[in-house]
């Protein structure tokens, strides 16, 4: 089980008179054609053992900021290196300039010998020859990849103005074995699919749409069993304890943790008719919140935990729905022709995200909770489950393909998208995978 | 030459039809549609899963994205209520199954539906409620894994096994 770890935050006074030059900013809300492009030389150091390590760093660190579809890492074969990259160095301009980069990140990795290291990082506007950040964390040596994913957040909140969602870990289905019998378990990884570690074993149940706490290491979800209802638990990643959420006699499914944690939302299932609940975790009591004949599924609370938006087809196909906190107030906000699904409002409150199917394709989507400036983002054969990065900038979400003639295939696999709908991509996970969910930003 | 092109035409269109028929897992599943065969001298133990599905068939189907039962549907579970008069003490699952196109939380609720529709029918034609459980799969469970017309009729259904059997 990955640890939690502490990384110590120092921002170093800045070491380059500023000069009054235009900042280079980069506005998110708008679709970025063409991505900032930005130079990022091999962290340096002066030990050689590092070398290596150096050169792994900053590999993460261009990872991460190429697939964000915001930056475009020159090629480092390009660069001009003088004597000019280190982290207290005013770098030479002109040759960055040059080959046109906009932005130039130089850092440096010192042992600290006590198995720690300091993973320093200054980034540079060099058209206005001034700096824009600088920043250094000290931890544990095997933790570098957090380092690096930090370094990238520290750029992106340094270039955007928002906060990243680089040092975070995604919680998935994996799944393996043919279409009509497939074990399917819950893994965690990080953001980028490095360090993948299994959850559950899959042997006696499948485990299926987990949600992450946004407060704490844990992890809801729903069991599926052969011989009784499907049941939500709850899964502490830390300790790897889990437990049933009550006792139910129909299902309970769809769950996801209110914004403060605190609660989870649910459906529960009772002589075939779902309704929407919430659960108080301290108290474990339950309460009803929506109360009629027709499917009502998949809640997601607002973050201000004011509203609740849902699936329902009381209306004959399935559309959302928002309601206040308590049930009052059930609304319908999205009428168009298809199928609205999966609502999952997102961490900025902006937008909801959904999947639509529509002439038998999936999509997934955006819309405003007001039922506003519906966005389709992506569409194909069969897609589904959004779920937000914490910076509410980018989605993640599961495709699973048709399969062949003789029933092989049929494969799925996470992607993500930003909300342009242009940064389309696959998610590297170690083989079939479904049901993402993204964790907050690690402390 | 012509023939002989017509006859190579043919077998190949016969292999593919064959392909196509054993594709899916579950070729009893059509019995389960239609009518049920009769137990023949050396059939089924009687009052087994296997006694249940040619005497009655055990799958009942669903149009997409629907819940209620076919005349069809109605005619097996009547079958079924049947059968189970002769076995008191046997109790059932009912298990609620969807095709792919849809998503994981909604179909878990509409295989409930399917599931509940069964019972309800089962438990009007006189079989006792507390020999019925019933669970929902949602798309999790299917029968043919082809992305086809043909496997997602098959995988939308209700599918009753035996739970406990009778003394």
């Amino acid at each position: 089980m990955p640890r939690l770890l502490t990384i110590l935050l120092t921002i170093f006074v800045a070491a380059a008179p500023l000069s009054a030059g235009a900042k280079v900013t980069i506005d998110i809300t708008q679709g970025n054609v063409d991505p900032m492009p930005i130079a990022v030389p091999d962290f340096l150091g002066a030990d050689d053992a590092t070398s290596e390590l150096r050169r792994d760093i900053t590999k993460v660190l261009m990872n991460d900021l190429n697939r964000s579809g915001l930056f475009k890492v020159i090629d480092q074969r390009a660069y001009i290196i003088g004597d000019d990259v280190g982290v207290n160095v005013r770098p030479t301009f002109p040759n960055w300039r040059l080959i046109n980069a906009q932005v130039l990140i130089v850092g440096e990795v010192v042992e600290m010998g006590d198995g720690r290291i300091q993973v320093s990082t200054r980034i540079w506007d060099t058209y206005a020859d001034e700096q824009i950040g600088a920043v250094a964390f000290k931890t544990p040596a095997d933790n570098w990849r957090r380092a690096a994913h930090k370094v990238a957040d520290f750029a992106y909140k340094s270039l955007t103005g928002e906060s990243g969602y680089f040092d975070t870990r995604i919680v998935f289905v994996h799944e393996t074995g043919p279409k009509e019998k497939r074990v399917k378990r819950l893994m965690i990884m990080d953001q980028d699919g490095a360090n993948p570690v299994p959850l559950t074993d899959g042997l006696n149940y499948q485990a299926l749409t987990p949600r992450f706490s946004p407060t704490q290491q844990q992890i809801t979800y729903m069991a599926l069993f052969d011989n009784r209802p499907g049941q939500v638990y709850l899964f502490n990643i830390e300790t790897g304890e889990q437990e049933q959420l009550g006792t139910f006699r129909g299902m309970t499914f769809a769950p996801r943790f209110s914004p403060d944690g605190r609660q989870v939302l649910l459906s529960v299932e009772r002589h075939g008719n779902s309704d929407v609940f919430k659960m108080d975790l301290a108290t474990r009591r339950l309460t009803r919140l929506t109360d009629h004949p027709a499917i009502d599924v998949s809640p997601s609370m607002s973050p201000d935990g004011r509203r609740i938006s849902f699936t329902s087809d009381r209306g004959g196909a399935q559309q959302i729905y928002v309601m206040n906190a308590d049930g009052s107030k059930q609304k319908r906000i999205t009428f168009g022709e298809g199928r609205y699904q999966t609502p999952v409002w997102s961490p900025r409150g902006d937008l909801i995200a959904f999947t639509r199917q529509y002439r038998g394709r999936f999509y997934i989507g955006v819309i405003r909770p007001d039922g506003t400036g519906e966005r389709l983002l992506t569409e194909s054969y069969l897609e589904e489950g959004p779920t937000w990065a914490p910076n509410g900038r980018v989605l993640m979400f599961y495709r699973q393909t048709p399969s062949r003639r003789n029933g092989k295939g049929g494969g799925a696999s996470l992607w993500s998208v930003d909300l342009t709908g242009r940064n389309v991509r696959l998610v590297r996970t170690p083989g079939d995978a479904s049901d993402p969910a993204w964790s907050p930003l690690l402390p | 030459m012509k023939t002989l092109m017509k006859i190579a035409g043919m077998a190949a269109s016969l292999v593919l039809l064959s392909a196509c028929t054993t594709g899916g897992p579950d070729i009893d599943a059509s019995a389960g549609a239609g009518t049920g065969v009769g137990a023949g001298p050396t059939g089924p133990a009687p009052g087994s899963q296997a006694d249940l599905e040619d005497a009655a068939g055990h799958r009942v189907f669903f149009a997409y994205n629907e819940y209620t039962l076919t005349p069809q549907a109605q005619a097996v579970l009547s079958r079924q209520a049947a059968w189970l008069q002769e076995y008191p003490e046997t109790r059932i699952k009912l298990a609620g199954n969807c095709d792919e196109r849809g998503t994981r939380e909604y179909n878990f609720a509409l295989g409930a539906r399917r599931a509940e529709a069964a019972r309800a029918y089962l438990v009007s034609l006189g079989v006792d409620a507390a020999r019925i459980t019933t669970v929902s799969y949602g798309k999790e469970r299917p029968l043919d894994p082809r992305s086809t017309e043909d496997a997602w009729s098959l995988n939308r259904n209700s599918t009753t096994t035996i739970a406990a059997a009778g003394a």
